[in-house]
């Protein structure tokens, strides 16, 4: 459905596009290079038989143990074409910084600081980078797969029960 | 934010023709719609910059809902995952489940039986129909309608006691299940919810009555809140919202799923992006809800509800107390959990709220590797601060209502 | 096991003399806890799914009027009963405490599902096991929701907890002030 879409992007981009497939259940997926996303999206947004004219879903994954680490993923839709397109950028740990393209979509905005926020990706030119979910005191980003599922940072005392079977009351502990 | 202390003319200064006429000076004033807060649905804090009740500007603050769905979703097995989606978006859960059910689904490429795909929409629309009179309620009453809620709620759970006898649970349904659903409509099931719609569009007609003409809401409705369609589309606007403001993008016409495309029903399309719009598409939207679920029923035929795949499904229970292989299958996969096979793939259905995503990726064992959800309110919450500028502060509360910022899907 | 003695209950059965009531203090107690107990103002600090629950008990169906705790009122200050209905996760942790301090006595706190109980089954770096690691709760009504019939229970439940709590139209003394910050 959108392999017309990855082989004009292939052709525009020919070294920043290292890679191109179509993947499980027929999604077309394009291995970009980090340096080019900004320009890669500009395009994509503005090129008339793309047009993916709708602020992309930007997540990543942590694929800790292999380089590059991060997998930032830019999942498209254009609504005046109907078609759908993935963009896989890799980012890895030593270099987490990727140019933000919120000048592109303004939709971009809380998506890359989700991205800040829980895996530690910085944006370059992002209007408010700021921690989205997670309280400015939290240290660590916790979606990294280093980071303990019940690490917990409480903002003030708690009161520890020592029994949870039996929980607080009146003679609990 | 800016600081006017120094500034003794207000911001619509016109000049004075003498000293006794200039206007008293202002200053602008921050107000903190905190987290708590009636009309702030749950948990996102709103610092409003305010001139008189003229917005200036707002910035909003969430995450005070934040429960790590996608961090528990990454030490839980993939059935295990099914409670977690119902709450997400929480009025209208099966449909969160039948989205991350089809994310599994297109990794495992699995086809899902004829029966089981019906099932899953009919639930789902029921599902919506709860939504959208969960948010006209809501609007009501906030708007001081407050008999509309009165009428909602029962109408809400009436649909809600039908679903309780399918699925076990009125809100939370965890119904889905990768290959198919969990189990079959009792006997007698369509007749009732065939009823239970004659009256719940019956309760859905009497709050159009009050609020669709109603001088109060049209005047706080109409003109506030709007946003453009070029603008809704570059903030990723979906569904209602969407749709209000003129694009007429919908997953189940623009790419149908499951059974989308033998049924025969409208989208509704907005003019002007307002809050009245808004609440027109979900008003209208229920009406076509309605239409699906009868002809659903009029074309499922008796059959399987899930794959017979028996690494991702479990096997019936005859075959597990009666056959080896049937009691091996079933120790394998609730043990271990079913082993997804490696890749990542993304599902988007048409949520109440929008297109809802689920970007999965496996490495082949039985937990998920990564789940991301693309949460719909996510685009309109992000866009409040500007749809806002410039508005009073009581046209706030219609907007936030229409929007529909659902608390455990924004922040998952 | 901490010492905070405003967490744990007045015991029901008075077994101190200082502790014990006079006839007169007995029947002002009765009918101060009858009072009480048929006029809460509820303060539903609602987070999440709950929520959706908490709106069906309040209207027509399973009528929370019918027990006079109908009135929600949204500032602590005019609440005596706090219903905290969803999860409480660790950003929001100092707002529900800053809430139940501004509270004035005597107060009540119902934790609302299991979330607010004991954390549910988000066991994760963002969630708190259940509000009473931080305020003090009257009685917990399980259920992920609970069903509506389980909220009203639980509602009678601490209607019977304040009839049998010890009210006095005066304070002897004055209850420990919570520590500041």
């Amino acid at each position: 459905m959108s392999q017309a879409a990855l082989q004009k992007l292939k052709e525009r981009f020919p070294d920043a596009v290292t890679q191109t497939y179509t993947g499980k259940g027929g999604d077309d997926v394009a291995l970009v290079k980090k340096e080019a996303i900004a320009e890669v999206c500009r395009f994509l947004k503005e090129d008339p038989d793309l047009l993916f004219d709708m602020a992309p879903y930007i997540t990543a994954a942590d694929y800790m143990g292999s380089e590059p680490r991060f997998d930032l993923v830019y999942q498209m839709y254009s609504t005046r074409k109907n078609h759908r397109i993935r963009l896989r950028v890799g980012v890895p740990e030593s270099d987490p910084v990727v140019a933000s393209v919120t000048p592109v979509w303004k939709g971009a905005n809380w998506y890359e600081r989700y991205c800040w926020d829980m895996y530690g990706i910085r944006f370059e030119g992002h209007p408010d980078p700021r921690r989205l979910y997670m309280y400015e005191e939290f240290v660590g980003h916790p979606l990294r797969k280093d980071y303990s599922l019940r690490g917990r940072q409480p903002l003030m005392p708690e009161r520890t029960v020592d029994e949870p079977f039996r929980g607080p009351g009146p003679t609990g502990g | 934010m800016a600081k006017d202390s120094d500034n003794l003319l207000p911001v619509h200064a016109a000049p004075a023709e003498s000293p006794l006429d200039a206007p008293f000076p202002s200053k602008r004033m921050l107000v903190n719609l905190g987290p708590s807060h009636p009309a702030m649905h749950g948990t996102v804090r709103a610092v409003v910059e305010l001139d008189g009740e003229t917005i200036h500007g707002m910035k909003l603050d969430i995450g005070f809902l934040h429960r790590g769905f996608e961090k528990t979703c990454e030490n839980v097995t993939w059935t295990q995952v099914f409670p977690y989606t119902d709450r997400l978006n929480y009025v209208s859960s099966i449909m969160n489940n039948v989205g991350y059910a089809m994310a599994v689904e297109k990794l495992c490429d699995l086809e899902i039986p004829e029966r089981a795909r019906y099932l899953r929409v009919i639930t789902s629309e029921l599902h919506r129909i709860c939504d959208h009179l969960t948010l006209v309620s809501a609007m009501g009453l906030e708007l001081g309608a407050m008999t509309v809620l009165i009428y909602g709620m029962e109408a809400r759970d009436l649909i809600w006691d039908r679903l309780t006898e399918l699925c076990g649970a009125r809100l939370t349904s965890n119904y889905a299940r990768v290959g198919g659903v969990s189990r079959d409509m009792p006997d007698g099931w369509a007749e009732k919810v065939l009823r239970t719609l004659d009256r719940s569009a019956e309760m859905a007609d009497e709050i159009d009555r009050l609020l669709t003409r109603n001088r109060i809401v049209i005047d706080r409705t109409r003109g506030t809140g709007v946003i453009s369609r070029a603008d809704a589309i570059d903030y990723g606007f979906t569904g209602p919202c969407l749709r209000a403001s003129g694009e007429p993008y919908d997953v189940r016409k623009a790419s149908p799923y499951l059974v989308y495309d033998r049924l025969d029903f409208e989208i509704p399309v907005g003019t002007n992006g307002d809050n009245f719009d808004r609440y027109l598409m979900r008003m209208e939207e229920m009406k076509q809800s309605d239409r699906i679920v009868r002809q659903c029923f009029e074309q499922m035929q008796p059959g399987a509800i899930a794959s017979d795949d028996a690494r991702f499904v479990l096997p019936p229970k005859p075959e597990v107390y009666g056959t080896i292989e049937g009691a091996m299958a079933h120790f394998k996969i609730i043990m271990e959990g079913i082993q997804v096979p490696p890749g990542e793939a993304y599902a988007c259905v048409e949520a109440a709220n929008g297109e809802l995503g689920f970007y999965a990726v496996s490495d082949g064992g039985g937990r998920p590797y990564k789940l991301g959800v693309r949460a719909p309110g996510w685009n309109m919450l992000m866009a409040l601060p500007q749809i806002m500028e410039g508005h009073m502060l009581a046209d706030l509360i219609p907007t936030f209502d229409t929007v529909n910022m659902i608390g455990g899907e924004v922040e998952q | 096991m901490s010492t905070n003695s405003d967490l744990d209950l007045v015991p029901a059965i008075a077994t101190r003399r200082e502790d014990a009531l006079s006839g007169l203090g007995k029947m002002v107690s009765q009918g101060l806890g009858w009072a009480r107990k048929y006029s809460l103002f509820q303060y539903p600090f609602v987070t999440a799914c709950c929520g959706m629950e908490f709106m069906a008990v309040a209207a027509a169906r399973y009528d929370l009027d019918r027990f006079g705790a109908a009135l929600p009122r949204f500032s602590p200050r005019q609440a005596d009963l706090l219903m905290v209905v969803g999860t409480i996760n660790v950003k929001q942790a100092p707002i529900l405490k800053r809430v139940y301090d501004s509270m004035a006595d005597p107060k009540w706190v119902v934790a609302f599902g299991v979330c607010a109980s004991s954390g549910g089954f988000y066991d994760n770096y963002a969630t708190m096991q259940g509000i009473d690691r931080i305020i003090p709760v009257d009685v917990y009504i399980p259920g992920c929701p609970p069903r509506p019939e389980q909220v009203l229970d639980g509602i009678i439940m601490l209607q019977q907890k304040i009839q049998d709590q010890r009210h006095q139209l005066t304070e002897g003394k004055q209850p420990a002030l919570p520590a500041k910050g």
